[in-house]
């Protein structure tokens, strides 16, 4: 059984059939074997959130599953945020408020946000900084992360 | 970074997931709940199980019930389950506020409340609040049920009673009474990190005084464990801050810390001194 298994994933609502050996974790095989490479690996033992992923709409770190355990599961990447040429609020917020600098940790900080605001655009300003510090930017960029996050969620309030 | 290649079991009946792990186990099989523990030793290479029994397609241990005055939880509830408000009274405050200081929230997501009580990290919040409170280790084999007492189940530090075909199939913690007034305290470097150490305090007022104490340490010693010194102090004393700093000092010197690069033990004690104090005002 340590053999490959077949099995499929649905990322962004696309099902990717793969084979892969149980080892593999959810984010090598969304990156390796299904192409989508938005989603950043940094520390590999779940401390950094660069690939934070929504797993059923909840964030969780890809590195630390398997993807044999997220059969089944919808699961939604960065490349997920869009839709069709419109960016989310929290990636136009990202712009607006220079949420970016290199980019590496930005999928993981976007996915992060958008699981928690899409689930709860109330969610309180304190609630929100304690969530955030999930993740690392290490160009410390944490200031401009908040305030862009803060925006998206007013702005996603107000669309409701 | 990559872990090793095991074999892979995903049972879908606790029967089915019991059988698989008295075949595995001896071969170093390993059960996977949560793996927010696992996968990172796993992806160090520090843990190389040779069979992982993944228990998370097992729809009946992912049940949190609440009779007699017992919380039973499956193996696998999740840390953000205690989120919600489906734990009454005192105890489910108390749950509500601990689960903030575990890891960050995607992290909560996935890890379970079972799995962090058989890894047995000092460090764990559960753990503290399974050994303050009481709680009962139920564990499934081949050869039947057994329920463990906590101040049985910690033996040291991410070493316990189970055998390596037993599976924890919940946790049972006692409904604390209306009335009972909780606190929790703990220090860690940055938000998130491992707690160094962490204080849990529950008490009663009768007639103006303390009744009932209970006085949980984590994260500084091997295993978590009750306090019966800091108890005894407690009991039929005034809740006020002499009696807090009276116990505060007794936590300090009754503490037997473990050392680490980062913590001295004297460290550690006057952390536990400072903690005790917080917990037993908050409850307050």
């Amino acid at each position: 059984m340590t053999d490959k298994c077949d099995i499929v994933l649905d990322i962004n609502g696309q099902q990717y059939r793969v084979t892969i050996e149980p080892r593999r974790t959810l984010a090598d095989v969304i990156r390796d074997d299904c192409g989508q490479t938005g989603t950043h690996l940094g520390c590999e033992h779940g401390v950094c959130g660069a690939c934070t992923v929504l797993l059923d709409g909840d964030p969780v770190r890809s590195c630390l599953m398997f993807a044999v355990q997220a059969q089944g599961r919808k699961i939604r990447t960065v490349e997920g945020l869009t839709r069709g040429t419109d960016l989310h609020p929290l990636q136009r917020a990202f712009i607006a408020h220079h949420g970016l600098q290199c980019g590496f940790c930005t999928p993981g900080f976007l996915m992060l946000a958008a699981g928690m605001l899409e689930r709860n655009p109330d969610i309180s300003d304190d609630a929100l900084v304690d969530v955030l510090s999930s993740n690392l930017c290490r160009c410390t960029g944490y200031e401009n992360i908040i305030k862009a996050v803060r925006a998206a969620a007013a702005e996603m309030r107000s669309a409701r | 970074m990559k872990p090793a290649p095991f074999s892979y079991h995903a049972p879908v009946s606790l029967d089915e997931a019991i059988r698989i792990l008295a075949d595995v186990a001896p071969r170093d099989g390993r059960v996977l709940a949560g793996g927010q523990s696992l996968v990172p030793t796993m992806a160090f290479r520090m843990a190389r199980p040779a069979h992982l029994v993944d228990i998370n397609g097992i729809v009946e241990l992912d049940r949190l019930t609440i009779e007699d005055e017992t919380i039973r939880i499956g193996a696998c509830v999740r840390h953000a389950a205690f989120h919600r408000d489906d734990v009454p009274g005192p105890t489910g405050r108390l749950l509500r506020d601990v689960v903030r200081y575990i890891a960050h929230y995607p992290i909560r997501v996935r890890g379970t409340f079972c799995g962090s009580v058989a890894n047995a990290d000092p460090a764990s919040e559960w753990c503290c609040v399974t050994a303050a409170l009481g709680g009962k280790i139920t564990a499934r084999s081949g050869a039947g049920t057994r329920t463990i007492a906590a101040s049985e189940f910690f033996q040291s530090v991410m070493t316990t009673d189970l055998r390596d075909d037993e599976l924890v199939t919940d946790v049972a913690l006692p409904l604390l009474p209306e009335g009972t007034r909780c606190g929790f305290a703990e220090f860690s470097r940055r938000v998130g990190d491992f707690g160094i150490a962490m204080l849990l305090a529950t008490y009663r007022i009768e007639d103006g005084l303390i009744a009932d104490p209970r006085v949980g340490l984590g994260g500084a010693e091997a295993t978590p464990r009750r306090l019966a010194e800091v108890e005894n102090v407690l009991v039929g004393r005034e809740p006020v801050p002499e009696t807090f700093a009276q116990c505060a000092d007794v936590a300090a010197e009754v503490v037997a810390p473990l050392e680490d690069n980062n913590n001295t033990i004297a460290y550690r004690c006057g952390l536990v001194h400072t903690l005790t104090r917080r917990a037993l005002e908050q409850a307050r």
